[in-house]
């Protein structure tokens, strides 16, 4: 569980995040609004790269703000980017490894977690080739498979379908629905993609001009008058 | 059968693929030609020659790990050698522990001072850290300038201008091609120490760190220690050679240590490759074999410097992984075409038309 209480993120004269409270219960929740809605900024929080102005971020009880970026990892966050970020000198085994290495399990079960986490994802290609070697999907699910090896215990996706086709998308929605009941993680999810967020997200919240509009489950949410508001604007065309 | 074979090996640092079985072998190899057979077929010139372009081999890895592996350009490490000469020569002259001990020493004293050094450094990136380490290189060569290197005077900084003193060698290799065979070999361990970190979990930061550093901070790494730690690693290796210069010519001058040599250091790493640790090699005999050839040639010994800067270019905008990588890739096309026209031309051999 994560609750957040009060949040407000200023840069200069924009404020990305109004005091918001939200909170974030377990399974696979989604994080909805349109561009420039401020959810990349609460990741962002989130994993240490912004300062907030104000507010508190509790995660399973532990004050995450007041932790060093990489030790929120060490605790269990793990996040992806918009833009890939598995490393492409290393080969897939050692991408995984290398964050259960940063992490706080054990070394002696390291080598069935990082294979596990690969055979989780779904992973075909040989395990020691490098990722430079590897296309669009397989990147993909190399990041994932980064953000679930070990024991993660918030994992923030951000955009994880962005330029997939629709089939891999499918594969990857599959995949991201099983990881609270396989690792117990609470994930968030953020995509445009509302397709994938209904597959996956039983509750999702929406973001808008960096205040909550929206939450509860996601059929609903997705009816909601604002949200359409929001996404399609309020004037007839 | 085969794709559990393959799973099975996965991790393992124990077991060694067939790849790395053929590379072991041609390294193995190189290095019983290294020790055994060149010091008989070269003079001693080459053989001095050979032994700088050794300890330079190190110091080249030094830049490659920082530059290739980390993604910090660093300008200083020719400073750092001779700061590693300095130490390896002042135990040389005021102690009497042992040789491997003086080396370690070079290497831990070096290590701290290029940690001390780098840590306001590892503020900045990017072109800001290249100057900032740089001028530091330059600040070192002023301090040498006034302080000399020991040669068995008096006091703290060990110079006395009208002394005669030599700085000693290992009583196993007081010979010239010895005190290769020594270099070498101290070399490999280096370049050993360096590899195991690159195989292992530094290494795996550092790759993290190169690539993105938020993500690199999202996997858990703690970007800080881990530069520090390459900043630490490099001046460790590069001390280490530092203190084998001083041996190998018996006394140290500071006009041997320009600034300007950092520069060059760097220019023939990028052209040796900064992604393999065989470009710290190729940069090694680069930077000395190449200006030895242009003397016994008769041409300007400065030759080298404008060629360096042709080669920089050449590598950056045709093979940016560096000779190391380029030249097997180039040799191997090169034998498919050979292979190709002698086929062409061998009457029917193989009976096709």
């Amino acid at each position: 569980m994560i609750e957040i209480k009060n949040l407000t993120v200023h840069f200069g004269g924009v404020i990305p995040l109004d005091d918001l409270s939200l909170t974030f219960e377990s399974g696979t929740c989604g994080l909805i609004g349109p561009n420039g809605a401020g959810k990349t900024t609460f990741f962002n929080v989130l994993s240490g790269f912004v300062s907030p102005t104000s507010g508190s971020v509790t995660a399973y009880g532990d004050d995450l703000l007041s932790m060093a970026h990489y030790r929120r990892a060490r605790w269990g966050l793990r996040r992806t980017f918009q833009t890939e970020q598995a490393i492409e000198e290393l080969s897939i085994y050692e991408n995984v490894a290398m964050i259960h290495e940063h992490s706080s399990s054990s070394r002696s079960t390291r080598r069935t977690d990082v294979l596990g986490a690969i055979d989780f994802v779904g992973l075909e290609p040989n395990p020691n080739s490098k990722v430079m070697t590897l296309g669009a999907r397989d990147r993909r699910l190399v990041e994932i498979a980064r953000a679930v090896v070990g024991k993660p215990r918030v994992v923030l996706l951000d955009e994880p379908a962005a330029g997939l086709p629709d089939e891999e998308t499918e594969h990857l929605g599959s995949v991201i629905q099983a990881i609270p009941g396989h690792m117990g993680a609470l994930v968030i999810l953020v995509d445009h993609d509302m397709s994938l967020v209904s597959a996956c997200c039983a509750k999702t919240a929406v973001l808008d001009f960096g205040a909550l509009i929206a939450s509860g489950p996601t059929a609903e949410v997705l009816r909601d008058e604002r949200v359409m508001r929001a996404y399609l604007g309020t004037e007839a065309v | 059968m085969e794709a559990t074979g393959v799973v099975t090996r996965v991790g393992s640092s124990v077991r060694v693929s067939r790849g790395e079985g053929i590379q072991l072998a041609v390294i193995a190899a190189l290095l019983v030609f290294v020790l055994v057979g060149l010091p008989q077929l070269l003079s001693l010139f080459w053989i001095d020659t050979s032994t700088s372009a050794v300890v330079y081999a190190v110091a080249a890895l030094g830049v490659g790990l920082l530059v290739g592996r980390v993604g910090m350009v660093s300008l200083g490490q020719v400073a750092v050698l001779a700061l590693g000469a300095w130490v390896g020569a002042k135990f040389c002259l005021s102690t009497s522990l042992p040789y491997p001990i003086v080396l370690l020493m070079s290497g831990l004293i070096t290590m701290v001072l290029g940690v001390l050094i780098g840590l306001p450094a590892l503020r900045v990136s990017g072109l800001y850290l290249a100057l900032v380490t740089l001028m530091l290189a330059g600040a070192i060569t002023v301090v040498l300038t006034v302080t000399n290197f020991p040669n068995g005077g008096k006091g703290f900084l060990g110079y006395d201008e009208n002394y005669p003193g030599t700085i000693r060698r290992p009583s196993i290799a007081t010979s010239d091609p010895a005190f290769f065979r020594y270099s070498v070999i101290v070399a490999v361990v280096m370049f050993a120490l360096v590899v195991w970190h690159l195989r292992s979990k530094p290494g795996r930061a550092w790759a993290a760190i190169r690539q993105s550093e938020p993500a690199a901070l999202t996997a858990g790494v703690n970007v800080t220690l881990y530069k520090m730690w390459a900043f630490a690693l490099a001046s460790f290796v590069t001390g280490v050679a530092g203190g084998l210069l001083g041996s190998g010519a018996g006394k140290l001058y500071t006009f041997q240590f320009p600034t300007s040599q950092s520069v060059i250091l760097f220019a023939v790493v990028l052209m040796g490759g900064i992604y393999t640790v065989w470009g710290a090699v190729l940069a090694g005999v680069l930077l000395w074999v190449l200006p030895a050839l242009f003397t016994i040639w008769g041409i300007d010994s400065q030759l080298p410097t404008i060629l360096f800067g042709i080669g920089v270019l050449q590598v950056l905008t045709t093979a940016p992984a560096g000779i190391a990588y380029q030249f097997p890739r180039d040799m191997a096309k090169l034998g498919k075409l050979l292979y190709r026209l002698v086929r062409r031309f061998t009457p029917s051999a193989s009976g096709a038309s």
